[in-house]
């Protein structure tokens, strides 16, 4: 269940930021286009807004509740996470109902104690470099895979159509039922990973049972869930480049690696930059794959930071729900502060976003 | 922060809507006592493992011969997420169960939280009187009875027989003699001598309690786990390992010990009296003769394992609590104890069921009286049930070589004075 709901809520987020992004993006590209064609210069004035109004309200008007949606069930509560990680709210503190009895809240505002707390935890800093590291080797392991299989697939051959079907069919599964699959083969002492292993001759390996293999399996189930999308995402981008300039390419005698290098890779630069952006985010609060498959373990040597807010607020007694938001916003910090200098760079290079 | 605060609602939502499926007490309501007949609808949450729940369905459902008016719903919630899930419950009100079945350390924490209802005075008074003294211990919180012991256990050896005799050897009674022994065993029969459950804390206290130590000492308010006898208890956890003695996983050791025992893969195990009925499921054991109990093996002190068990509680927001006790009551009598140790070998709480013919003579149960009665009394603080999180990562982490002994009972002494504040 976890899964499910962790898994689209950081979609959600993720195509907040993309939206976000696209917008500013096009806004920009719009100014420039009116400069070059030097007219328009006015219309910005409190006068244009009132014009934009009046020919625009049924847009408004369309537009009006779904921003009210968003604000109540993205914007309140992350206004009271804020808050609560400003305070000491815990289990025994914050009100309750309790049948027909009504236990009022008596936590109180600490200021940045709770920062201070996880931030002077050499915990936060062990979490935050593994996530760092998973987020990483899973993105770009499945951008690599995604792109080679796109560029396989790209072409035309027999059961094209089925192949697709296969390869998406990750993506189909529900993220906690393939999670649970994994478990199983896993298991060191009755999974058919180590079955067939030992039909090798190849002694069991302690997958989930021995720190680095088990970050080393944590990262192939959270490839095996990803590979799909990126595949997907990078095939349409492929279909979108012009079959002349290759075309092209050929004719001048370009080598198939040098067509890749020098078409291929330019002509997906746009869609990769999103979903490498999308991906990231993603990966990093990836809950269900860690959580379902290892909780953390062994020990905490899988812990990632969402996973270790997930902990704060469950699973310890009393539930922390102050320190737990801390970790929250402090998750959201991290991703800004990444979303932003990724735009930075983006448009340093002169990519149109 | 939106993330944490919606995915946090979220997974409450939904761990909500998933017991719900069991639970619909939009009728639980009522309860009214027309004429002193009791009536509504008593949702519980039994924690019973797979090879116990229909035993404990079946006598729940009976109820309703007592009380034509009162309809049992039983829901099995299983064990791993039942602390979670009765929190999510009790702390929104919306479909919370009437009663649950509360391990034994959960008690003081639920009751300190305001959510369980106290025992009535007269059945509390029973419970004094009736009780093994240190069940009854268990369900009490600041001098307040606040559940009814339903079990009462211990951890033992399980041990095959028939594999022990193959190797000619004979039961361990010391972590010393269980090295020998699988030694014995790997030489003779191939097979690994023990399976020490590796992703739970609650197999580490034998090894603690056989060093003369213990987790805190609540008397005077110390953290005890990072003293060396806690130290000691890390480093024979690890050698058991890796002398090869025991075969463990970080994941999954539920199923995994159980499947290596049933299936023969080693011939002893660490365990409590629920683990009976399923072991007998198992191919080695068609022959229940083949199951022999034993202590727990002796540090270098003692031989010490941990007093568990389950009480049963009624929810404070419980709109049918007359019902309630009432089922509790009923859940805990002699009759239904008697019976769950002849079906489960689970051990009864009262004292005078042990002097019926049923429990005589089960076996399991007349080993585990003695062992029971020597077992070693948790400190029954709120904070209980919250010290086996950090204790299992320390623990997972010194079995796995992850860490070091020193480290692992260094970091849990840290982790509990995080969560026990100003303790020592």
């Amino acid at each position: 269940m976890a899964a499910h709901t962790s898994q689209s809520v950081a979609k959600a987020a993720g195509d907040d930021v993309e939206n976000d992004v696209a917008a500013r993006g096009r806004s920009r590209r719009t100014d420039s286009d009116s400069g070059n064609r030097g007219g328009s210069r006015g219309g910005k004035g409190a006068s244009g807004l009132r014009r934009a109004v009046g020919t625009h309200w049924y847009a408004w008007a369309m537009v009006a509740p779904v921003v009210l949606v968003l604000g109540v069930i993205i914007g309140w509560p992350l206004v009271r996470g804020v808050y609560l990680s400003l305070t000491d709210a815990n289990e025994r503190n914050v009100s309750r109902t309790i049948g027909v009895r009504h236990i009022e809240a008596t936590y109180e505002f600490v200021g940045l104690d709770n920062y201070v707390d996880v931030l002077s935890d050499p915990v936060f800093l062990q979490r935050l470099v593994w996530t760092v590291v998973w987020t990483v080797a899973c993105v770009s392991i499945t951008f690599t895979l995604g792109l080679a299989l796109a560029n396989m697939l790209n072409r035309e051959f027999r059961g094209r159509a089925a192949y697709r079907m296969a390869l998406i069919l990750p993506w189909a599964v529900p993220g906690f039922v393939s999670v649970f699959a994994w478990r199983f083969l896993f298991n060191r002492d009755n999974g058919i990973l180590n079955k067939i292993l030992d039909g090798g001759g190849i002694a069991a390996i302690p997958w989930l049972d021995d720190p680095t293999w088990a970050k080393f399996s944590v990262v192939a189930v959270n490839v095996w869930l990803g590979v799909p999308f990126m595949m997907v995402a990078l095939l349409g981008g492929l279909q979108s480049i012009p079959g002349e300039l290759y075309e092209a390419a050929e004719m001048d005698g370009a080598s198939a690696w040098q067509r890749f290098r020098h078409i291929t890779l330019p002509g997906l630069r746009a869609v990769s930059m999103t979903v490498i952006l999308l991906s990231t985010i993603w990966t990093f609060n990836m809950f269900p794959v860690i959580f379902l498959l290892t909780r953390g373990g062994p020990g905490d040597s899988t812990e990632i930071l969402v996973t270790q807010a997930f902990r704060e607020a469950f699973i310890t007694s009393p539930r922390d729900f102050a320190v737990s938001a801390t970790w929250g916003v402090l998750i959201l910090l991290l991703l800004m502060i990444f979303a932003l200098v990724y735009r930075r760079s983006l448009r340093k290079q002169g990519e149109v976003w | 922060m939106r993330r944490g605060i919606a995915a946090t609602a979220l997974v409450a939502t939904l761990a909500l809507a998933a017991t719900a499926c069991g639970g619909d007490d939009k009728d639980a309501a009522g309860g009214t006592q027309a004429g002193g007949e009791l009536s509504g609808t008593v949702t519980w949450w039994d924690t019973s493992n797979d090879a116990e729940k229909a035993s404990f369905q079946k006598i729940a459902e009976a109820f309703t011969a007592k009380h034509p008016k009162v309809t049992v719903k039983y829901v099995n919630v299983p064990y791993g997420d039942a602390q979670n899930k009765v929190k999510n419950a009790f702390s929104s009100g919306s479909d919370a169960p009437d009663v649950i079945r509360a391990d034994v350390g959960w008690v003081a924490d639920f009751a300190s939280l305001g959510y369980l209802d106290e025992v009535p005075a007269e059945t509390a008074k029973k419970v004094d009187a009736e009780f093994l003294s240190q069940a009854a211990a268990s369900g009490k919180y600041e001098g307040k009875t606040y559940a009814v012991p339903q079990v009462i256990d211990t951890l033992g050896l399980f041990y095959n027989k028939k594999m022990l005799a193959d190797a000619g050897v004979q039961p361990p009674t010391t972590l010393e003699e269980l090295k020998t022994a699988a030694a014995a065993i790997k030489d003779k029969t191939g097979k690994a001598g023990l399976y020490l459950r590796g992703d739970d804390s609650y197999w580490f206290l034998p090894l603690i309690y056989g060093e003369g130590g213990d987790l805190v000492d609540a008397k005077n308010k110390t953290v005890t786990v990072d003293n060396p006898a806690g130290v000691k208890a890390f480093k024979t956890a690890r050698d058991l390992v890796t002398s090869g003695a025991a075969i463990t996983n970080a994941t999954d050791g539920w199923n995994n010990m159980q499947t290596a025992f049933k299936t023969g893969q080693a011939a002893m195990m660490i365990n409590g009296p629920w683990a009976v009925a399923d072991s007998y499921a198992g191919d080695q054991f068609k022959d229940k003769a083949n199951l022999g109990i034993a202590a727990v093996p002796a540090g270098s002190v003692k031989a010490g394992a941990p007093q568990g068990g389950h009480d049963l509680a009624v929810y404070a927001g419980s709109k049918n609590t007359a019902a309630a006790h009432a089922f509790v009551e009923y859940m805990t009598s002699q009759e239904v104890q008697v019976q769950s140790a002849k079906d489960l070998s689970l051990l009864p709480t009262r004292t005078a069921a042990y002097d019926q013919p049923d429990v005589k003579g089960s076996e399991m149960v007349q080993f585990f009286k003695p062992a029971v009665d020597k077992a070693v009394e948790r400190a029954w603080i709120p904070e209980n049930g919250s010290l086996f999180e950090p204790l299992k990562v320390e623990y997972t982490k010194a079995i796995t070589g992850a860490s070091s002994p020193e480290d692992a009972a260094k970091s849990a002494g840290v982790e509990f004075r995080k969560i026990l504040k100003g303790w020592k």
